[in-house]
C-alpha cells in the first residue's frame, strides 16, 4: 500500500513535469496555438508540440527511468549507496562505441551511432556478467568496473587523438556531453526495446538484491538461484545503461541520485526501491532538461552538463552521510 | 539414521596448499557438534565445504545423504541454514525484515511472525522495527542469529555464533542452538572459547593444521594432549558446578 502511494505520487509529479516540458520552451505558444497544435499536428504549433517538445520529454522520461532503475539495481547488487550505472564501465563503453562510430563517419546513417553505443555497452555488460559469475565479492566487481571504465576512457581519448578533423572531434564531444534534444520517435522506439528487456531482467533480480544485504555467502545458502539473479542484475543494468547512452549520450548522476531520493519514502529494501527509482529518475531528467532549455545561455546547455553540475555535489553529500554510517 | 551432515575424507586446497586434509565428520539430528582449532586450522573452510561453498579436491560432503554439489539451491536451503562469521549488512532494514529473510520462501505473514518470535528468543523484543545499521554490533549479531533460527532447518551451521556477544548473550546463543537440537536439528558450530565449546557441545572436533586431531565428547577431545598439540596450551578442562572451565597457561615453545 505504502509502495503504491509512493509510486502514484512520483507518477503524478512526473506527469506535471512532463506537462511543463510540453508547455514551456524557446518558442512561446499561446492558448490558441496549443488548441491548433492539438487539432492539427501538421500545423506550425503542432510540429513544435509533437515533433520537438513531446519526443524530447519522452526521451528524457525513458532515459531517466532507465538510468534510475539501473542505478538502483547497481546499488543493490554492489551493496553500495555510491554505485551508479557508470561505475562498472558500461557508460564508458557505450561512449567509446559512439565515438568510434562518429569518427568512422557513420553519424549520417540513422541509428548507426546508437547501435554502436548499445553494442559496445552490451560487450562490456557481457564481460561484467562473466566476471560477476566468477567473483562474488562486490569490491572485485567494482575494481573491474573501474578498470573497464578507465580502459574505455583511454580508447575514447585515442579516438580523439586520431580524430581526422576538428568537426568530427566536436561532434563526438557534443554527443558525449549528453542531450535529449532533436530526438525523434524512432530513436525513442529503438531505445525502448533493450530498455524493456533490461527492466524485465532487473525485476527478476529484485528478490536476489534483497537477499544480498546479508552478504554473498548467506545469500548463496538462502535457496535463491543467486548466480542467475546476479547475472540478470548485471545484464539488466547494462542493457538499461547502454540503451540510455545510445539515446541520450552520457548523462551522469541520475542513476546515483534517484534511488537516494526515494529511499526516504520506500525504505532501504533494494528490491522495493526499483520502481520508485525509475519514476524518480525520469522526473529528475525531465527537470534537468527543462533547466537545460530554460536557463538562458548563448550555447545550448547540454543535459549531461546540468546533471553533472547538480549531481557531483550530491555525490559528495551522499558519501559524507554514508561514511558516517560506515564508521558507526 | 542418515546423518544431517556427513563429511568423508574431505580434501580442500588453496593455491596448491592443503587447507583440509582427510577430514571426516558426522552430525546427527539432535546433536550439537563443535569445531575448534587455532586460527588458520581450517574451521571456516570445513563449514564452507559442508555447505558446498568450496570445491572439494577429494572426499564427499553430504547433506541428509545427498551430495551437496548435486543439490539445487532450494534443496540445499531446505537441508541446511548457515550463519556466516561475516556480519556486515548492506542496507538499513528493520531487524524483523532481516530476521524474516530466513523464511523468505514462506508467506510474508508467516515469515514476519516467525521473525518476531525469533527476535524475542534472542532478547530483542521491542527492537523489531529498529534499523539494523543503527544497532550495536552485538545486537546485529543477535538479529542474524534470529534469522538462522527463523529458517527452522534440519541442519544449522553457525560460524562463531558467540563472537562479539556479551557473556550472557553468548550463553543465550548457545542455549538457543541447544533448543534447536532438542527440537530435532543437527547443529554444527565453530567456537574460539574452549570452555564455552565444552559446555555447549555434545561432541568436539579438534582441527589442527587442516587435520582432525580429535573427534570425541568434550572431556576427551579437549584432553591435555590435544590442548598442547592444537592450541599450545598447558592445562585442562575443570568441571565446576557452573559448567566446564578451561584452566591453562601458554606453553613455551
Amino acid at each position: 500500500m505504502k509502495d503504491l502511494r509512493l509510486n502514484l505520487l512520483l507518477a503524478v509529479v512526473l506527469l506535471i513535469l512532463c506537462a511543463a516540458g510540453l508547455l514551456l520552451g524557446e518558442v512561446q505558444l499561446t492558448g490558441a496555438q496549443f488548441a491548433q497544435a492539438l487539432a492539427d499536428p501538421a500545423s506550425g504549433p503542432g510540429v513544435v508540440l509533437w515533433e520537438v517538445r513531446a519526443p524530447r520529454s519522452a526521451a528524457a522520461v525513458v532515459v531517466g527511468a532507465a538510468l534510475g532503475l539501473a542505478g538502483a539495481v547497481m546499488q543493490g547488487l554492489l551493496r553500495n549507496p555510491l554505485a551508479d550505472p557508470g561505475v562498472l564501465g558500461v557508460s564508458g563503453g557505450a561512449g567509446l562505441g559512439a565515438a568510434l562510430a562518429i569518427s568512422a563517419g557513420l553519424a549520417g546513417l540513422a541509428g548507426a551511432v546508437e547501435a554502436a553505443a548499445l553494442a559496445a555497452a552490451l560487450l562490456v555488460g557481457l564481460m561484467l556478467t562473466a566476471l560477476a559469475a566468477r567473483f562474488r565479492e562486490p569490491e572485485t566487481l567494482i575494481l573491474f568496473g573501474v578498470a573497464l571504465s578507465a580502459f574505455a576512457g583511454a580508447l575514447t581519448s585515442l579516438v580523439f587523438n586520431f580524430s581526422p578533423s576538428p568537426v568530427t572531434l566536436a561532434e563526438v564531444f557534443s554527443w558525449l556531453l549528453g542531450s535529449v534534444a532533436n530526438r525523434d520517435w524512432g530513436d525513442i522506439g529503438r531505445g525502448l526495446i533493450p530498455m524493456t528487456i533490461g527492466a524485465g531482467l532487473c525485476v527478476y533480480a529484485a528478490r536476489g538484491l534483497l537477499m544480498l544485504t546479508l552478504g554473498d555467502e548467506a545469500a548463496a545458502l538462502s535457496g535463491l538461484p543467486m548466480a542467475r539473479l546476479r547475472a540478470a542484475a548485471v545484464a539488466g543494468a547494462s542493457l538499461l545503461t547502454g540503451a540510455a547512452v545510445a539515446v541520450a549520450g552520457i548523462v551522469g548522476f541520475v542513476g546515483l541520485a534517484a534511488p537516494h531520493l526515494v529511499r526516504a519514502g520506500a525504505g532501504a529494501d533494494p528490491g522495493r526501491v526499483l520502481a520508485p527509482s525509475a519514476l524518480a529518475g525520469a522526473g529528475l531528467l525531465v527537470l534537468s532538461d527543462l533547466a537545460a532549455r530554460l536557463i538562458p545561455t548563448d550555447q545550448e546547455l547540454k543535459l549531461g552538463v546540468v546533471t553533472a553540475l547538480f549531481g557531483a555535489p550530491l555525490f559528495a553529500l551522499i558519501a559524507w552521510r554514508a561514511a558516517r554510517s560506515w564508521r558507526g | 539414521m542418515t546423518p544431517a551432515l556427513e563429511l568423508a575424507q574431505v580434501q580442500v586446497g588453496r593455491d596448491g596448499r592443503p587447507v583440509l586434509q582427510d577430514v571426516s565428520l558426522q552430525a546427527q539430528a539432535g546433536e550439537v557438534v563443535g569445531v575448534v582449532g587455532a586460527n588458520g586450522a581450517g574451521k571456516t573452510t570445513l563449514l564452507r565445504a559442508a555447505l558446498g561453498l568450496v570445491r572439494l579436491d577429494g572426499g564427499h560432503a553430504r547433506l541428509a545423504g545427498a551430495d551437496v554439489h548435486s543439490l539445487s539451491e532450494l534443496q540445499r536451503a531446505a537441508r541446511a541454514a548457515y550463519l556466516p562469521q561475516e556480519r556486515h549488512l548492506g542496507w538499513n532494514l528493520p531487524a524483523w525484515r532481516i530476521a524474516s529473510l530466513g523464511a523468505h520462501h514462506r508467506p510474508p505473514a508467516e515469515a514476519r511472525a516467525r521473525a518476531f518470535e525469533a527476535l524475542a528468543r534472542v532478547g530483542l523484543e521491542g527492537l523489531e522495527p529498529r534499523g539494523v545499521l543503527e544497532m550495536s554490533g552485538g545486537e546485529r549479531a543477535r538479529v542474524l542469529l534470529a534469522r538462522l533460527l527463523v529458517a527452522q532447518a534440519p541442519l544449522l551451521i553457525a560460524d562463531e555464533p558467540a563472537a562479539g556477544l556479551d557473556p550472557d548473550a553468548q550463553l543465550l546463543a548457545l542455549d538457543l542452538l541447544r533448543e534447536e537440537a532438542t527440537r530435532g536439528a543437527a547443529v554444527v558450530l565453530t567456537l574460539h572459547d574452549l570452555g564455552l565449546a565444552a559446555r555447549a557441545c555434545d561432541r568436539i572436533l579438534v582441527l589442527h593444521q587442516g587435520r582432525v586431531l580429535a573427534d570425541a565428547p568434550p572431556r576427551d577431545a579437549l584432553s591435555r594432549k590435544a590442548l598442547a598439540a592444537a592450541f599450545n596450551l598447558d592445562g585442562e578442562l575443570q568441571h565446576t558446578a557452573a559448567g566446564p572451565v578451561l584452566v591453562a597457561t601458554r606453553r613455551s615453545r
